[in-house]
């Protein structure tokens, strides 16, 4: 059952409510644009007393995420949130938070990383942590924010996974735009979201000391990066079984990978976050008109959903790949990644790369009419088949 | 026979070590260049090489420093650099 009560907010304050929804333990932040209201918002909740979370106002990100890990390490649910670079200040410590397996949920408002700086939404913050063993989460509008910090928690604290997840949002277009959130109501979330579960202890317990951080070189290293692979194998199985449940409970339909007319399409557009609110009207507008197109968007990043893409993807003739981000030198991650999980078939469908919106400029119908412009061509005569195009760039 | 190491799923998670004070079990001590010698005749027992050392490895009995716990010494010099007596000295390591 939904509550049936809707509020207008950003997406910065949606992350905001969500967190107050679930009042964790510790939440460790330091503000950086366009993450800033996610925190500062939560900040009052704490000020005015709506939560009995532990604040740390800490000096840095890499501080943040500092003590995100030992709160996590003690047992505590700890949240924090960040942004382009206040997320690369974070790097190292993402990397021991996942393979410390410490279920600690972050928000996201993607921004472009410098230089040059550039405060907007882009995926290059996010896309250069995806080899970092956390779990990534991608929200195209302000309830899909709401619902995967909900659905993250629960994620994060199963048994099989624990492990930090990331709940992506662009910044300053989802972050800053204000929408129609209909939230759970605050006994909804706590009974969903329960005590934290009996495995979740955190790795110290009082009066029996052990070491958390020691050297691990040649003969255990690999053995420790193998619980990582493994626990991460797990992910979507969960997540899978989490949106069920939260369908169940609460009427609202997540899937690991969202199709949007896209069941007899012949052509598709490929991407995430909040452009696939443009495409999906796009594809719209393009139906009226009998173009057989569709939108299919990943909500899931890490763990790739490899084989759930591949076999969504397989029966299309043309495909157009988003990427909010570039690989310089290579091909753009969700790009590369499809690619990369389409080749177990020997029939393939055409697939094409369009880098769009970097910095955050604005991908706009018109932009994305050239993109289906280019696979109605494609679909048939095969051009443009793997080239890769920088979508409006002058 | 080799010696049979964990598997991945029988280890802790994230090499956390859950035994205290095992490093006891594990000598240090053999990458040593130069190892700290004592003169008892020189030392006046004031503890500050006991402070420094990093290791722990400045072994006290009966109130007087009697020498160094060589399994654990990684032969830094500190306790040597801090005597005040010049009762240490580092002197190369024949292996
Ligand atoms: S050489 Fe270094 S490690 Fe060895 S006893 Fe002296 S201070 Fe300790
Ligand atoms: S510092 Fe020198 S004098 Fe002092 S206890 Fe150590 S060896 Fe003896």
């Amino acid at each position: 059952m939904s509550s049936g009560r809707f509020i207008a907010v950003d997406g910065a304050d949606t992350a905001a409510f969500a967190m107050k929804q679930i009042d964790p333990d510790v939440v460790a932040a330091y503000p950086i644009t366009p993450q800033t209201e996610i925190v500062m918002k939560f900040s009052e909740y704490v000020a005015n007393g709506e939560v009995k979370t532990r604040y740390v106002t800490v000096e840095s990100e890499h501080s943040a995420m500092s003590a995100c890990v030992a709160a996590a390490a003690a047992g505590a649910r700890a949240m924090t949130a960040t942004a382009a670079n206040g997320l690369a200040l974070m790097w190292e410590i993402l990397y021991i938070a996942a393979s410390y397996r410490l279920p600690i949920i972050m928000g996201v408002a993607n921004r472009a990383l410098s230089g040059p700086i550039n405060i907007h939404g882009d995926h290059s913050d996010a896309m250069g942590a995806r080899d970092s063993g956390w779990v990534q989460l991608y929200s195209e509008n302000n309830q899909e924010v709401y619902d995967n910090y909900i659905m993250a928690l629960k994620i994060a604290e199963h048994k099989d996974v624990m492990l930090p997840v990331m709940v992506n949002q662009d910044g300053f277009i989802t972050s800053h735009s204000v929408e129609n959130v209909e939230p759970l109501t605050d006994e909804q979330v706590r009974d969903y979201i329960g005590k934290k579960p009996a495995h979740f202890k955190g790795l110290l317990t009082y009066g029996k000391p052990v070491t958390i951080g020691p050297l691990d070189l040649q003969d255990y290293y690999f053995e420790h990066k193998m619980q990582q692979h493994t626990a991460m194998q797990k992910v979507l199985p969960v997540i899978k079984e989490v949106q069920e449940d939260y369908f169940k409970k609460f009427n609202r339909k997540y899937e690991i990978i969202e199709k949007y007319k896209a069941d007899d399409a012949e052509m598709v557009i490929v991407g995430m976050n909040s452009v696939m609110g443009t495409v999906k009207d796009l594809v719209d507008e393009l139906r009226e008109k009998g173009v057989k197109i569709g939108a299919i968007k990943p909500r899931v990043f890490r763990p790739f959903p490899k084989n759930e893409i591949a076999d969504i993807l397989k029966n299309f003739k043309a495909v157009a790949i988003l990427d909010r981000a570039d690989s310089f030198g290579s091909f753009a991650p969700l790009y590369a990644e499809t690619l990369a999980a389409m080749y177990k078939f020997e029939k393939r469908p055409y697939i094409r790369s369009y880098i769009h919106g970097l910095g955050g400029r604005d991908t706009t119908m018109e932009l994305l009419g050239t993109v289906a412009n280019d696979l109605i061509k494609m679909k048939d005569s095969g051009e443009g088949h793997l080239s890769e195009a920088y979508l409006g760039v002058r | 026979m080799k010696e049979q190491k964990k598997s991945w799923n029988e280890l802790p998670i994230g090499g956390s070590i859950l035994e205290a004070g095992n490093s006891k079990n594990y000598f240090t001590g053999t990458w040593r260049t130069f190892k700290p010698v004592h003169n008892a005749k020189l030392c006046i027992n004031c503890y500050f090489c006991w402070m420094h050392c990093p290791d722990d490895s400045i072994v006290i009995e009966n109130g007087k420093v009697t020498g160094m716990d060589l399994d654990h010494c990684k032969g830094c010099g500190v306790c040597a650099e801090v005597c005040p007596k010049k009762a240490i000295t580092m002197e190369k390591e024949e292996k």
